[in-house]
């Protein structure tokens, strides 16, 4: 069972890069559980057609420790089966502990079936505490993919977390796959991107380039290749799904230091742009 | 014993060795010059007796209040841990009582996860429904700090919604260096939210609040009836048997008498900023301590019949305990004694020890400042760190509907030739030389010094009393009273001397031999061929 935690920078299109890609690697066979790790809990909305309607941590809420797996575990697109763990509303609470109390519960629940042949994390935004950084501790997900593109933000927030990762790496053993460009038709974008994984001492795993495709098939409540298997985006997706599925390159980054990051910036996108 | 310090010390690494010695201080002439370091973080490692912030908030401070619902937000260990652990006793005239109960909302992982603002509220509509109280006191621990309940919002929503007193507290237990942190916190509440807040005036001109007395055994109860025989009136008692219907009265009270400096004297000081209310620092543990508080008191108010009746006060306790106060002086003449408590009663003892020929040669403060130590005089030049920055400090305004100076200026200048007023010599001043002061004992150095000092007699509190007496010494509790008490004024120094005199005579912590003494504590047989081992 490979599990697989996909960070980045929020509203960088983690959930839509993850429920994609799981569909690609659904597509081939693989048996896949996605555990979404956001309190607004709509990381498996394109897998399961609509937003789930239990979370983990309303029903320990509502029904006490005393859950039954089948209610929160739904299966989807492809027989993807799909958990949300939930989490207060914005503003009260600790969404943190919500993911440490969820990940527990779900094991203890028996949810980590041995014929899984993944398992994806899909974490809110950054890593803001421990309890987001729970999917990388030891014994959960070896390996990690950062969504990013060649906006500023994004790639610091990726630079940040490979902060995280390099000090989970010590302790957990997890390992930094790759980056995933999630396009944003930014100048000079793929290769900047291609120069900051290389720098980090990883790849970039996939250019996943902007298609009106992915929109139209969100408002559907569908994956691409649910929505339109034949399309080229859809395509796009199987190859990110297959490079991800072969990865050999996992590697502890060595994050880059804030000038050095801005003078790749310099270098690769923005100058041109001036 | 000389160079004490120096043999305790000299187990611990570099690091350790360059902090602790900035915090123990061997008593000699020269000593006046030299500073303690007080009120900082303990080292982690060291077995230290410190308590949390909320509990010197909740603990301390606030849990006395007999007409206060007190509930503890939180995880049920920390409200179950601070329940009924300081006997501090209160009676009231109808029996409703709050002391005797613990109010906790026992929050849950859920809570911790969705917040615990909803379970806050239904416990006080729980509480207000089943017990109708005038006012509700809310006090945090650690986890409600990590998930920012809003306590506040709760209150106010409190008040408008029962129509009753509500007063949070953010005493979060991580918050500060020790439970000094909570007592300042609970200081504030109290100076915000309570006091002034009444008008009920005083009968009389000699109207005194009592601060920093916790009511301990009763203590509180044997001050106020000497207070009340020369003919004082007690407004409120801050904290012990103390309930919040006197407190807001205590602003129309002419003096504050300060017991427990540590803990109260935030209160006495904005008290004096906003209603001129001057204070003294009184001391009733001790027979000469509280004759020479009493006639301080007299002195202040300077009325000849409060003076004669002070008088013929001390001379009628005096002689009811006269034949006593010999006996025990005979039997305790010449002991030694170690003291570690809290912020104040590790000076207030040496007093009462002294009465009985008792001399003390180790005495620490688990919390104390530095002018706890040295005196009011070095808080000028007392260095702040992060750790004091956390807790809030506020600045109150002169209240010009209130704001009074009981005496006139000339008044003031001539008694202060005789008594000191807002001021406080601290304990080193007080200390013999040879003896040692050490701020925040640790259980190795509680050793280290019983073998180095050799006191008759430890007292301090629960989590050393049985390192003491394993190692034979006579402990007596002195956050308890080991069921004893009340200890304060001139009966309260016989009840004491007679507890102290049993341990003494009846040393049969000393007589008793530990099997691991003279008797091997492993068994073990020595295997030969190596096969099985």
């Amino acid at each position: 069972m490979r599990q697989v935690a996909i960070y980045g920078k929020g509203g960088i299109g983690k959930s839509t890069t993850t429920q994609n890609l799981t569909a690609g690697l659904g597509e081939m066979g693989k048996r896949i559980m996605i555990v979404g790790c956001d309190p607004k809990a709509d990381s498996t909305r394109l897998i399961l057609g609509g937003l789930a309607q239990q979370t983990v941590l309303d029903t320990l809420r509502e029904e006490g420790e005393d859950i039954e797996l089948d209610l929160v575990l739904k299966p989807g697109f492809a027989g993807i089966k799909c958990v949300e763990s939930g989490g207060p509303e914005p503003g009260v609470g600790c969404a943190g502990r919500g993911i440490i109390t969820s990940i527990g519960l779900l094991e203890r629940l028996g949810a980590y079936e041995d014929n899984l042949d993944y398992v994806f994390y899909d974490v809110l935004g950054d890593v803001v505490c421990g309890g987001f950084a729970m999917p990388i501790r030891e014994g959960k997900a070896q390996e990690i993919y950062i969504v990013a593109s060649g906006e500023m933000m994004a790639l610091y927030a990726a630079n940040n977390i490979s902060k995280g990762i390099q000090k989970y790496a010590k302790t957990g053993g997890c390992r930094l796959g790759g980056i995933i460009c999630n396009s944003r038709r930014v100048d000079g974008e793929k290769e900047l991107v291609g120069a900051f994984a290389k720098e980090l001492g990883t790849q970039m795993i996939h250019f996943v380039p902007r298609d009106n495709m992915v929109q139209r098939a969100e408002i559907n409540k569908k994956t691409v290749i649910d929505f339109d298997p034949a399309c080229a985006q859809a395509d796009e997706y199987r190859t990110l799904a297959r490079n991800i599925d072969e990865n050999q390159m996992f590697v502890i980054p060595k994050p880059l230091s804030q000038d050095r990051l801005e003078e790749l910036l310099m270098q690769h996108g923005l100058m041109d742009a001036v | 014993m000389p160079n004490s310090k120096a043999k305790v010390l000299d187990r611990y690494s570099a690091k350790v060795y360059k902090n602790r010695k900035e915090h123990i201080l061997e008593i000699d002439e020269c000593t006046e010059e030299q500073q303690i370091a007080a009120n900082s973080r303990s080292i982690p490692g060291i077995m230290t007796n410190r308590g949390c912030c909320y509990a010197g908030c909740k603990g301390v401070v606030l849990g006395p209040l007999k007409d206060v619902l007190l509930i503890t937000h939180g995880p049920i260990g920390c409200g179950f841990y601070s329940w009924g652990t300081r006997r501090n006793k209160a009676k009231t005239e109808d029996g409703r009582n709050f002391i005797q109960y613990c109010f906790s909302t026992d929050m849950q992982e859920p809570d911790v996860v969705f917040g615990g603002e909803k379970k806050l509220r239904q416990a006080i509509q729980e509480a207000y429904e089943i017990f109708k109280p005038s006012c509700i006191m809310i006090c945090s621990t650690c986890p409600v700090g990590l998930i920012g309940d809003d306590i506040h919002a709760v209150a106010a929503e409190t008040e408008k919604k029962y129509g009753i007193r509500c007063v949070a507290y953010s005493c979060e237990g991580y918050k500060g260096v020790s439970q000094s942190g909570g007592h300042h916190i609970a200081n504030n509440g109290v100076m915000r939210r309570v006091i002034g807040t009444g008008d009920k005036p005083p009968k009389t001109k000699f109207s005194v609040n009592l601060l920093g007395e916790y009511n301990i055994g009763g203590d509180g109860w044997e001050t106020e009836r000497l207070l009340k025989r020369i003919g004082y009136e007690v407004v409120s008692v801050m904290t012990g048997d103390g309930s919040v219907e006197t407190l807001q009265n205590a602003h129309l009270a002419n003096l504050n008498l300060v017991q427990c400096h540590r803990s109260i004297n935030y209160i006495a000081e904005m008290m004096k900023t906003r209603y001129g209310i001057d204070w003294v620092k009184v001391n009733f543990i001790g027979i000469d301590a509280t004759i020479s508080t009493l006639r301080e008191i007299a002195l202040y108010f300077g009325d000849d019949e409060i003076t004669a009746r002070t008088e013929s006060v001390i001379a009628d306790e005096l002689e009811q305990i006269s034949a006593e106060r010999a006996y025990y002086r005979e039997k305790l003449k010449g002991k030694t004694a170690a003291l570690f408590v809290g912020g104040s009663r590790s000076h207030h003892y040496q007093y009462l020890l002294a009465d009985f020929g008792v001399k003390t040669v180790l005495a620490g403060h688990e919390f104390g400042h530095r002018d706890d130590y040295e005196g009011r005089k070095v808080i000028p030049n007392i260095k702040e760190d992060a750790d004091n920055k956390n807790i809030e400090h506020i600045e109150v305004e002169r209240d010009e509907n209130h704001y009074k100076s009981f005496h006139t200026p000339e008044r003031y200048a001539e008694l202060r030739q005789s008594i000191q007023l807002e001021e406080y010599h601290g304990l080193i001043p007080d200390m013999q030389a040879g003896s040692v002061v050490v701020d925040d004992l640790n259980h190795y150095e509680t050793e280290a010094f019983l073998e180095e000092l050799k006191p008759d007699i430890f007292l301090s509190g629960i989590k050393d009393k049985y390192v003491l007496q394993k190692a034979g010494v006579l402990s007596r509790q002195l956050h308890s009273y080991d069921y004893s008490g009340p200890y304060s004024g001139f009966k309260g120094a016989i009840n004491f001397a007679r507890d102290i005199t049993m341990g003494i005579y009846t040393p049969v912590w000393s007589l008793v031999t530990p099997p691991w003494k003279n008797k091997p504590v492993l068994e073990g047989a020595l295997v030969q061929g190596g096969e099985d081992a």
